[in-house]
């Protein structure tokens, strides 16, 4: 057992995915496929009053054009669009529905043509007129009008009395713009008719069934007319955890013309689906003299569609990280004639941790003590909203460890003291939180006479290296050399799965995969103690394990049988099991991970240019099941938050309530340049309450507290306090 | 994208005739610009005429000094020829702070010459945009215009020229030679652009059926006293908010000759003799080299959100003189702006 668990195992898809035998939705070959391409809306608000079509299906080789007026038909009911992770208030959208637009680039129209080409030059000639309405895009033109949204964290005490009677107050409003997840692979649906009404879908999304289902009840299809694929996902952080509008047009495409069909977006174009939401962020902290919180009020102000209420938990983090004595947190949407909001790697963390880790710095400076010994002074080892312990919290040894591997005791805690040459040196710090879930899920193991196994589940690996920790998990479980596991996921027809997202994927499917083999080892296990002379005559079930192609005794390795001779005797080829992960939860404990994330900049103070030369990641996360791609993550969020502090920005001109930088030459993430010495650590915490094998999931906390530990550097390069991301340039000179 | 016809040119002659022909005809030799334009429908050519085989693709020194560049030179071939890093590496380092190692592969110099604008209005064809479309007005004047012109801009636009490459060339007295109907002529590359006034849908003064044939700088590199700064909102692959291009002559810590040029302010490379004359004759300190960023920037004009822009440059200017006199050229290969 463990022979692969925690060790530094290279994917098992990489060689596929450098050499391009990886497919990807928009690249599966498919005989007479039609090509769709999207015309946008160019106004944000509004009715189609007219579409003219006529030049467009003119064009040589177009089949048709699809608008709200000639569609195949689609459900006419809220309930039947709700996919499983839609926000459980609003009407979700319908693309081509009907002739009311309600964000810019709203598919209005779809062509389709022979050939992709003739497509898109047709598409550039279907002309709409609109009835425009005003709109607004601007979060802070519209603060006045948001509403509250009812969160289960209730006050504790009287927060507001309690700021107000504190000796030491800390009180600020941080913004966080619009951003957009940018995965380097574009959204794509490739549809193959298969006959009668029957369609297979290779799609890029976060999960499989959330689609299939989603499209069933769009399109009154039984389950087993549609089936969605998608074994390869290039990036998509939460983007693509909903089913986006390009897969009911090519679905809609391949029903109108009984073909196959794909529909791939443009860059621009993917402008126009889900983006983590702008948001207002204000932190009001009460303190004494000696470190201790009176009082923490944060309010958020986000942004989302006139059509859905999108949230996530921007304003509780407080109440799992510092202890106080009372708190109030207030959570409030404001409505903009834009796209629904959706999941961003650490949604609500990232903004809201933003927030609150710079205003626990800006606390420190006032009661000038260090950001660590602060944070120390109100450790809680409980989350106070639910008034639960953890089942595990190791940020203790992530601050020790992550100050050590930093130098941070060489620090000058004025501002502006530190140099380098001609630039100033800042360092900064911050505390990080995520949530350990995990969800029901299936796997199906088949395991081969040969010594060989697949593992099949739905899950989808969107990057975060899925493949390779089940067949690491299913290795050691099967007691097989890694080489001979096979792993299948993607596939809407296989064992259930949630979508990947929420950092759950990991604990969900290595419990999956464990219980399993349990079910695998079992069985040999009935086998073994019928063969003559049985070394495991006398065993049960949990008496053994598989180790080494062999059932073994769990205390005595030397009572063994090849899984091989143990196949043979019963002339089996092949033992198949399925079985959900079974892990009962114990609610008695609150489940998260923690990192202390460590920042260094480096600020030309005459040209305002920051470079962010050195960053510490210290990770608490449970077991960490791979520290290769583990690391791989961890490092792709501290990238991320460094686009965060200093970059990202989607840019709208609220006249025309359009993205004026649809496009990832001028909607800036970091490049190479920008990127220098990031060290990963991983605070050893093992955690038997959490889930039995300890996990915790790694996807999201690398990117919580980035932001804010680089802006808490710049302020302690420059003395200049901005809360207002991205930290560019003109701000520093301002 | 429209449908578009293609057709191959042999020689310049008769990629001139070609473009004489057709008046919605364009030219296409790396097409690193042409095509992103074409695909937002902002360029619609009813032919593109491939120039890229045309024999411009030599870098060649004449008898009395003077360096020829073929128009289709590759941008990094550009930037590493031994000749251009010894004698003009002001030139090398510029081309290398702009875009990308596979743009540069594929952008030739005369493609480079002829970069248009990246205003957000400017591609955006749901916005009106004066230079995109004449007389449609200017949505950046009261848009977002945090990196537009704050130097030489007029009622009608506010776009700036994103050339790095260009600012060099200017600040080397650059030749343009181009080819027409009616035969060969040469342009200073400081006349080579234009400022928008009220004709911004033309970039340069070029005529619609010439081609450039070539780029020509005079035998002074000033290789040991030069610097390019560019800032941006990132290292590396981002448009300038401000760059400059400084390269002077010194002598006994006093500036015998200068050339100052601003990249990223303005509707061309931002050339301006008067601040040259006023640093000439004068000792190399930062007193005179903050004077001259004052003059540079007398008649810098802000919109609502680029106000900024005019004192970075400022900054700008006063940085890159003080690496160009003491020697101490910016890197574009290291991560820091020295």
């Amino acid at each position: 057992m463990n022979a692969y668990i925690g060790t530094p195992t290279s994917r098992v898809d990489g060689p596929a995915k450098v050499t391009g035998s990886a497919k990807y939705a928009g690249e599966f070959k498919v005989d007479r496929l039609v090509y769709g391409v999207v015309v946008g809306s160019t106004i944000a608000r509004g009715r189609i009053r007219r579409i003219d079509t006529t030049a467009a299906s003119k064009v040589k080789g177009v089949l048709d054009v699809l608008t709200h007026e000639n569609r195949p038909q689609m459900a006419n009911n809220d309930e039947a669009w709700k996919d499983d992770v839609a926000p459980d208030e609003g009407s979700p959208f319908r693309p081509l529905y009907d002739n009311i637009v309600k964000f810019n680039g709203q598919p209005v129209a779809l062509v389709l043509a022979e050939e992709w080409e003739s497509a898109r030059y047709a598409a550039s000639l279907v002309h709409v007129e609109y009835e425009q309405e005003s709109c607004s895009t601007d979060l802070h033109a519209q603060r006045g009008e948001a509403f509250v949204i009812e969160k289960p964290e209730k006050p504790r005490g009287d927060a507001t009395k309690a700021l107000a009677a504190a000796s030491h107050r800390h009180e600020g409003e941080y913004f966080v713009p619009t951003e957009h997840h940018n995965p380097m692979e574009l959204f794509a649906s490739t549809v193959r008719w298969e006959g009668n009404g029957e369609l297979t879908i290779y799609e890029k999304t976060q999960g499989v069934q959330n689609v299939h289902g989603y499209l069933c009840s769009v399109f009154n299809k039984k389950p087993a007319e549609l089936r969605v694929i998608s074994p390869f996902v290039g990036g998509a952080f939460g983007s693509g955890l909903r089913p986006q509008y390009q897969v009911v047009l090519a679905v809609l495409g391949a029903l109108a013309l009984q073909r196959s069909v794909r529909v791939v977006l443009t860059r621009q174009q993917m402008y126009g689906l889900g983006h983590r939401p702008a948001t207002i962020e204000r932190v009001a902290l009460g303190a004494g003299a000696d470190g201790t919180l009176d009082s923490v009020v944060h309010e958020a102000i986000a942004a989302t569609s006139q059509f859905e209420s999108f949230s996530r938990n921007d304003t509780a983090w407080a109440d799992l990280l510092y202890k106080s004595t009372a708190s109030k947190f207030v959570h409030r949407l404001a409505r903009l004639d834009v796209s629904t909001p959706c999941d961003m790697r650490a949604p609500g963390a990232a903004t809201g941790v933003y927030a609150l880790e710079s205003a626990m710095d800006e606390l420190a400076v006032a009661l000038k003590l260090d950001p660590i010994e602060l944070r120390l002074r109100c450790y809680s080892e409980r989350d106070q909203s639910s008034d639960l312990p953890y089942t595990s919290k190791r940020l203790r040894e992530c601050y020790q460890q992550g100050a050590a591997a930093f130098g941070w005791e060489r620090r000058n805690p004025q501002p502006r003291s530190m140099r380098e040459g001609s630039e100033l040196v800042g360092w900064g710090m911050a505390s990080g939180v995520w949530e350990a879930l995990q969800m029901p899920a299936a796997v199906r193991i088949v395991l081969s006479a040969n010594g060989h196994a697949e593992v099949f589940c739905a899950a989808s690996d969107i990057g975060t290296g899925t493949y390779t920790i089940v067949a690491q998990v299913a290795a050691d479980a099967l007691g097989l050399p890694l080489e001979n596991l096979s792993v299948r996921l993607g596939d809407s027809s296989l064992p259930h799965a949630p979508v990947e997202g929420g950092s759950w994927m990991a604990a969900t499917t290595a419990h999956a995969v464990v219980n399993t083999a349990e079910e695998v080892r079992n069985d040999l296990l009935q086998i073994a103690k019928k063969m003559p002379n049985s070394p495991l005559k006398d065993d049960e079930r949990d008496d053994v394990i598989l180790e080494d192609s062999k059932i073994a005794s769990r205390g005595d390795p030397s009572r063994a049988v090849s899984i091989a001779d143990v196949m043979r005797h019963a002339k089996l080829d092949r033992i198949e099991k399925e079985k959900t992960n079974q892990f009962a939860e114990d609610k008695s404990y609150a489940r998260n991970t923690h990192s202390a994330v460590f920042a260094e900049v480096k600020v030309d103070e005459q040209l305002g240019v920051v470079r962010v030369t050195r960053v510490v990641s210290a990770i608490a996360a449970g077991r960490i099941l791979n520290t290769k791609t583990g690391q791989s993550q961890i490092m792709g969020g501290v990238v991320w938050g460094i686009g965060m502090a200093l970059q990202e920005e989607t840019v709208f001109d609220h006249r025309y309530g359009r993205i004026m930088n649809p496009n990832i030459a001028e909607y800036h993430v970091p490049v190479n340049a920008d990127v220098h010495d990031i060290e990963v650590i991983f605070v050893d915490e093992p955690d038997e309450r959490v889930n039995p094998l300890g996990i915790k999931g790694l996807g999201e906390i690398g990117i919580v507290g980035v932001a804010a530990a680089i802006g808490n550097a710049v302020y302690h390069a420059t003395g200049k306090r901005i809360r207002d991301l991205p930290i560019t340039i003109d701000k520093i000179l301002a | 994208m429209i449908n578009f016809r293609y057709v191959r040119a042999n020689s310049v002659d008769e990629a001139v005739r070609q473009i004489a022909g057709n008046p919605t005809a364009k030219f296409i030799a790396g097409g690193t610009n042409l095509l992103d334009l074409m695909k937002e429908n902002v360029e619609r050519p009813s032919q593109l005429i491939d120039i890229s085989r045309l024999p411009l693709i030599r870098i060649e020194e004449t008898a009395n000094g003077t360096v020829r560049i073929g128009a289709l030179v590759p941008n990094s071939d550009l930037a590493y020829h031994p000749l251009i890093e010894q004698r003009y590496p002001i030139l090398s380092s510029a081309i290398l702070a702009g875009a990308s190692p596979q743009l540069r592969n594929m952008a030739s110099v005369g493609g480079n010459l002829m970069q248009r604008t990246r205003c957000a209005y400017f591609y955006d064809t749901a916005t009106p945009c004066n230079k995109r479309e004449r007389d449609t007005g200017c949505s950046a004047i009261s848009g977002h215009n945090r990196n537009h012109a704050i130097l030489g801009a007029s009622d009608s636009c506010i776009a700036t020229y994103p050339s790095d490459m260009s600012v060099a060339l200017a600040a080397l007295d650059a030749r343009v030679l181009v080819t027409g109907p009616s035969g060969d002529r040469t342009m200073p590359l400081a006349s080579f652009h234009r400022l928008p006034g009220d004709t911004p849908h033309l970039d340069n003064n070029l005529a619609r059926d010439e081609i450039i044939t070539a780029v020509e700088l005079s035998p002074r590199g000033f290789a040991s006293n030069y610097s390019y700064l560019k800032l941006r909102d990132r290292l590396s692959y981002a448009f300038a908010l401000v760059s400059v291009a400084a390269a002077l002559e010194m002598e006994d810590g006093t500036i015998k000759e200068a050339r100052l040029a601003l990249g990223g302010v303005a509707h061309k490379p931002w050339r301006d003799t008067e601040v040259e004359a006023e640093l000439v004759g004068q000792p190399a300190n930062e007193a005179h080299f903050a004077r001259a960023a004052e003059i540079a920037l007398r008649d810098a004009k802000a919109c609502s959100h680029n106000a900024f822009k005019i004192d970075l440059a400022r900054r700008a200017i006063l940085r890159t003189l003080t690496q160009a006199a003491r020697g101490t050229p910016q890197s574009q290969s290291r991560k820091k702006i020295a």
